[in-house]
C-alpha cells in the first residue's frame, strides 16, 4: 500500500512486547518482523543471512515458539509476546545456553549464535532431557557454516544436564 | 590429542580459555557490518543483468534519477577503466560491468535512495539495451576449438600472448620419466573426476556502510577477510590515493576465502559521493550465490602407477579448474596442490578455464580439494586392487621433510606420517564397520602462507594489556593472539584485550587467508612482547638499582638475585618515572608457513532404494604444528570437515542454458544442518612448526580437503561404485546404482 503523492508507505501502528517490555513502533505492511527488530527497536542480534526463511539466523521466540522472523510482517506482531537472543539472559547472568556456547567453542564467526541460541532455549523450555537426535532436529532449521555443529550439540547437552541439575 | 615431539611446558598456550570476543556474540551485542546505520545513511541496491554474455549497447538512468527518494545513481562510466594488467582491473570489472557483462548477476548499475524500496524501485526503472553474445557454460565448451570467447579482456597468464583467449592459466609440471615407470608399473589405473562449483556458503552476506565526506575522505566500516585489501582495492578501482580511505573492520559472519576480495565497497564509496550522505549496502542471499564465490569446479584425468607391494611410482594426468569469467591463478595453485606422495616420476597439466559464470573466489584450501579428490581416489582403488590396506599404502609414498613438492622445492618438516599413524591407531580405524556400513580413508593437505603481518602491544597502567593487530578474527584468532602475548608476558590471560584495528591505527595487515593468522601475526605478537619483556628488564633494572643484564623474567615479573620479584603491574605502574609508556609495535613479512596435513577415516550408510549416503561416523586427524588454544583448533577441523561432506553429498550450482542459476537459495542450495551428521572427532597431531616461536602450522584450510574421497571411497566399499563425479547427491548415487 503506498500513497501515490509521495510514494511514501502507509504504515501501521504496531503494539507488542518484546524481551519483557511493552514496545510500539511504525510498520509499513510489507516490512519483515526482523527488520522492525533491527531498524525500528534497535535489536540487531537477530541477523539476515537469507530472507526466505531457510537459516534460522534471524529466529526468535512469537508467543513462546521459534519463528523465522524474517517471514513474519511486523504488523502480525500486533499483541504478541517477542524474545530475541538479547532477551535470554536474566539480567547480568548469562542463560545456561549462552554459557556453555562460550566454554564449549560452540561459536567462531557468531553470526549464526543468536537463533542458535534461541532455538535452543525452545527445545529445552519443552524437552529438558533431549536426545542428540532430537537436539539435531531441533536445530535443523538452524545453518552453521563454521563449526560443523559438533560443538554446538554438546553445549547444548551441557546446558540441558546443567539446567537439569539447577531445577532439582 | 598426538603431540610427537618434546615441547616446553607452556601456561597458557595450549589451554582453552574463554574467547575474548564471545560474550558480546552470546548475548547479540556483536557488531556484524549489516548491524550498523549512520545519521542520513541511504541504502544502495544493485542493477544486475539477466544475460549471461551480452554487449551493453545503452544504459538510460534518466527515469531511475527521478523517481521518490532517489539521490544517486552509478554506472561503470563513473569508474576510471584501469589499465590493462593492472591488478585490480578485472575486480574493478566484476564489481562493475563495463560495455560488457559476463554472467547471470553481473552488476551494471547501482542506486542509492533514502529506503531499500526506493532503491530497488528505481534499479527496476533503469533501462539497458543488450547485444546477447554466446554464453559459455562448461569447460568442454571453452576449450572446444573454435569457441568464441568467454571475456575478450582475457590473456593466458604467463603465456607471453597477447591474444584474447578462454585460458586462464596452463602450468605444466614434469619429473623423471612417466611412460618408462608405467611400462614397469604392476598396476596402472586411470580415471576421470569432475567437481561442480560451490559456494563458501558464509551466513553473513558481504555488507558496507560507507560515508564519503566533504573533503573526499572515506570512512568504510566492512564485512571482510582483511580490511587492508578492501582499502587498496577500493582505492585502486576508484583512482583514489590509500591515504583517503580508512577501513574498520566489523564483525566478520564468516568468509571462507570468499571475503578476500571486495564487491561493495567503491560502488558505495562513488553513490556516498556523489549524493553527500552515507550509503550501506548489503546482499541478498540471492545475490551471494549468483554473484560473489564460488569455488571453481573441476575436471580431472588421473592415471597412476604402482608396483604390486604399494609402490607409487608414477602420476601421470590433467586437471581444469572452471575459474569463471574472469582471470584467476586456481589451476596454477591446483598443480601446486599435488604434493602428499613422493612420485619419482609425475607428468601433470593444470589449467584454468573461462565460463561466463560469476568469478569465482578463494574457498578453504583453494584448488586442493578438486585435484585430492581425483588423486586420493586412484589410490584408494589401487589399495583396493592390491590387496592392500589403505592407509600402509599411504604410508610407504608419504612425503616427508626433504622431498619434493609438485613445484620441486622440498617440502619442510611436516607431519603427514604422523597423521596417518594417529588414524591406523585410532579408536574408529581399530573398531569393526557397524553392519551395512561401510568405511573410507582420505588425506589432504594445504601449504598454508605467512606473508605481512603487523601487530602492536600497548602495556597499561595497572599492568593489563592490550594486543593490536590488523587480522580479522574469523574462528577464534583473537583468543590466540592473547594466549601467545599471556605466556609471554606471563600475566593471565583475561588481563589482555585482543584488538582488531581499522587501517589508521595499526599496521599494514595481509589478509586473513591461508590459515595465516595465527601463524604470522601471532608471530608479530610474540616479537612485540619479546621487545617489550626486555623493556621491562631494563625499567625493572632501573627500580632496583641492578645492572639489566642481572634481571631475568619469570612469571610475569622481574626476577633479580637479593631483590624481590618485581612484578608486571609493579613496573607499568612507574612507567612514567622511568622512561614512558611502555608499548612495542612489530611488523614482519612472515616466511616458513608449515603445511597442515589431515587424514580423515568415515562410515557410511548408503540407501541403495532412495542413493541417500549417510555419515555414521567420522575422525579426522590433523597436524596443527601447536595448537594454541585447541577447541578453536577442533573447531577448524570440524567445520572445514563438514564443508567438505556438504561439497561431497549435496552442494552444487545448477545452471540453466542461458546461465542463469537455477537454484540460488539456501533451500536449494543445500549445505548440511546438523541433523544430517554426527559428531566430528578430532585427533591433533602436533609436529611443530620449526619458523613459529610456538610451532604453529595453523589450521583453516586443510579440513576441507578430504572429505570428498574419503566419502567416495567409503561409497565405493559399500557398493562397489567409483564415484567420479561430485556431488554424490541421491539422484546421482541412484543413477549409479541402476547403471551398475
Amino acid at each position: 500500500m503506498s500513497d501515490s503523492t509521495t510514494n511514501r508507505r502507509v504504515r501501521t501502528h504496531v503494539t507488542c512486547t518484546v524481551n519483557g517490555d511493552e514496545v510500539d513502533f511504525l510498520a509499513s505492511d510489507d516490512t519483515s518482523l526482523l527488520d522492525a527488530l533491527r531498524d525500528e527497536l534497535g535489536l540487531t542480534g537477530a541477523k539476515e543471512g537469507c530472507g526466505t526463511g531457510d537459516c534460522g539466523a534471524c529466529t526468535v521466540l512469537v508467543d513462546g515458539r521459534i519463528n523465522c522472523s524474517c517471514l513474519i510482517f511486523a504488523p502480525e506482531a500486533e499483541g504478541s509476546d517477542i524474545v530475541t537472543v538479547e532477551g535470554i539472559a536474566e539480567g547480568d547472568q548469562l542463560h545456561a545456553l549462552q554459557q556453555t556456547f562460550l566454554e564449549g567453542a560452540a561459536l567462531q564467526c557468531g553470526i549464526c549464535t543468536p537463533g542458535f541460541l534461541v532455538s535452543a532455549k525452545a527445545l529445552l523450555d519443552q524437552n529438558p532431557d533431549p536426545t542428540e537426535t532430537e537436539i539435531r532436529y531441533a536445530l535443523a532449521g538452524n545453518l552453521c557454516r563454521c563449526t560443523g555443529y559438533d560443538k554446538i550439540v554438546r553445549s547444548v547437552q551441557e546446558a540441558a544436564v546443567q539446567l537439569r541439575g539447577a531445577s532439582r | 590429542m598426538t603431540v610427537t615431539e618434546d615441547r616446553p611446558a607452556y601456561k597458557w598456550v595450549g589451554t582453552r580459555p574463554i574467547r575474548h570476543d564471545g560474550y558480546d556474540k552470546v548475548v547479540g551485542k556483536a557488531r556484524f557490518a549489516a548491524d550498523l546505520n549512520l545519521p542520513g545513511q541511504l541504502h544502495g541496491v544493485f542493477l544486475r543483468s539477466p544475460h549471461g554474455h551480452a554487449r551493453i549497447v545503452s544504459i538510460d538512468t534518466s527515469a531511475a534519477e527521478a523517481m521518490p527518494g532517489v539521490k544517486a545513481v552509478v554506472t561503470g562510466d563513473d569508474f576510471p577503466e584501469l589499465a590493462a594488467g593492472d591488478p585490480e582491473r578485472d575486480t574493478a570489472i566484476n564489481l562493475m560491468a563495463r560495455g560488457v557483462v559476463l554472467y547471470v548477476g553481473h552488476a551494471l548499475a547501482a542506486v542509492a535512495a533514502s529506503t531499500r524500496a526506493e532503491a530497488l524501485a528505481a534499479a527496476a526503472a533503469i533501462e539497458v539495451e543488450y547485444d546477447l553474445l554466446p554464453v559459455i557454460l562448461s569447460l568442454d565448451e571453452s576449450i572446444a576449438d573454435g569457441a568464441p570467447l568467454v571475456n575478450e579482456d582475457n590473456r593466458t597468464a604467463f603465456s607471453g600472448s597477447d591474444e584474447p583467449s578462454n585460458l586462464a592459466s596452463v602450468t605444466p609440471l614434469e619429473r623423471g620419466d612417466v611412460d618408462a615407470a608405467f611400462e614397469a608399473a604392476d598396476l596402472v589405473i586411470e580415471r576421470e573426476f569432475e567437481t561442480s562449483w560451490v559456494h563458501q556458503g558464509y551466513i553473513e552476506p558481504h555488507a558496507c556502510v560507507v560515508d564519503v565526506g566533504a573533503d573526499g575522505k572515506a570512512d568504510i566500516w566492512a564485512s571482510s577477510q582483511g580490511h587492508f585489501r578492501v582499502r587498496s582495492q577500493t582505492a585502486a578501482v576508484l583512482g583514489w590515493d590509500t591515504a583517503r580511505i580508512k577501513v574498520t573492520p566489523a564483525e566478520i559472519g564468516g568468509g571462507f576465502g570468499g571475503k578476500t576480495t571486495i564487491y561493495l565497497e567503491p560502488v558505495a564509496a562513488r553513490l556516498s559521493e556523489k549524493s553527500g550522505r552515507p550509503v550501506k549496502i548489503v546482499m541478498t542471499r540471492d545475490e551471494v550465490l549468483r554473484a560473489t564465490g564460488p569455488a571453481p569446479g573441476s575436471k580431472a584425468r588421473i592415471r597412476i602407477g604402482a608396483t604390486s607391494d604399494g609402490e607409487l611410482t608414477a602420476i601421470e594426468g590433467w586437471i581444469g579448474y572452471v575459474v569463471g569469467c574472469v582471470n584467476n591463478m586456481a589451476g596454477f595453485i591446483g598443480a601446486m596442490s599435488v604434493a602428499s606422495y613422493k612420485f619419482p616420476n609425475l607428468k601433470l597439466e593444470a589449467v584454468g578455464v573461462l565460463t561466463n559464470t560469476p568469478a569465482s573466489a578463494a574457498y578453504r584450501a583453494p584448488s586442493a580439494p578438486q585435484a585430492a579428490f581425483a588423486i586420493e581416489s586412484v589410490i584408494d582403488e589401487i589399495a583396493q586392487t592390491l590387496g592392500l590396506d589403505p592407509i600402509d599404502v599411504r604410508l610407504k609414498n608419504a612425503v616427508v621433510e626433504g622431498d619434493p613438492t609438485a613445484m620441486g622445492m622440498p617440502h619442510p618438516r611436516i607431519g603427514f606420517v604422523e597423521c596417518l599413524e594417529a588414524i591406523r591407531d585410532s579408536d574408529h580405524y581399530g573398531s569393526p564397520v557397524p553392519e551395512g556400513a561401510a568405511r573410507g580413508i582420505g588425506t589432504g593437505f594445504w601449504f598454508n602462507i605467512g606473508e605481512q603481518s603487523s601487530a602492536t602491544v600497548n602495556l597499561n597502567e595497572d599492568g593489563t594489556a592490550t594486543v593490536i593487530t590488523g587480522s580479522p578474527d574469523i574462528g577464534g584468532s583473537r583468543a590466540s593472539m592473547a594466549l601467545m602475548a599471556a605466556e609471554e608476558l606471563g600475566i593471565d590471560v583475561h588481563r589482555i584485550t585482543p584488538v582488531v584495528a581499522d587501517t589508521e591505527s595499526v599496521g599494514f595487515t595481509d589478509v586473513t587467508e591461508g590459515s595465516r593468522a595465527t601463524f604470522a601475526t601471532g608471530m608479530a605478537v610474540v616479537n612485540a612482547c619479546r621487545e617489550l619483556v626486555d623493556e621491562l628488564k631494563a625499567r625493572a633494572a632501573t627500580i632496583m638499582g641492578v645492572d639489566s643484564e642481572a634481571v631475568d623474567w619469570i612469571d610475569g615479573a622481574a626476577v633479580a638475585e637479593e631483590h624481590d620479584p618485581l612484578p608486571l603491574d609493579a613496573i607499568t605502574a612507574k612507567a612514567k618515572g622511568t622512561g614512558g609508556p611502555l608499548t612495542v609495535t612489530a611488523s614482519l613479512n612472515a616466511g616458513g608457513a608449515g603445511p597442515s596435513f589431515a587424514v580423515h577415516c568415515c562410515d557410511v550408510a548408503v540407501d541403495e532404494e532412495t542413493g541417500q549416503v549417510t555419515v555414521l561416523r567420522y575422525t579426522t586427524a590433523q597436524d596443527a604444528g601447536t595448537a594454541i588454544h585447541p577447541s578453536y583448533v577442533e573447531g577448524q577441523m570440524q567445520g572445514g570437515t563438514v564443508q567438505g561432506i556438504g561439497w561431497a553429498l549435496n552442494e552444487e550450482y545448477v545452471y540453466g542454458e542461458d546461465g542463469t542459476m537455477l537454484n540460488a537459495s539456501f533451500l536449494d542450495y543445500r549445505v548440511p544442518v546438523a541433523s544430517d551428521l554426527p559428531m566430528i572427532e578430532t585427533i591433533i597431531v602436533e609436529v611443530p612448526n620449526p619458523a613459529h616461536p610456538y610451532g604453529v602450522r595453523g589450521v583453516g584450510e586443510t579440513g576441507i580437503v578430504p572429505p570428498m574421497s574419503t566419502i567416495a571411497n567409503a561409497v565405493n566399499r559399500a557398493t562397489g561404485l567409483r564415484i567420479s563425479a561430485l556431488p554424490m547427491s541421491p539422484p546421482a548415487i541412484l543413477a549409479a546404482l541402476n547403471e551398475r
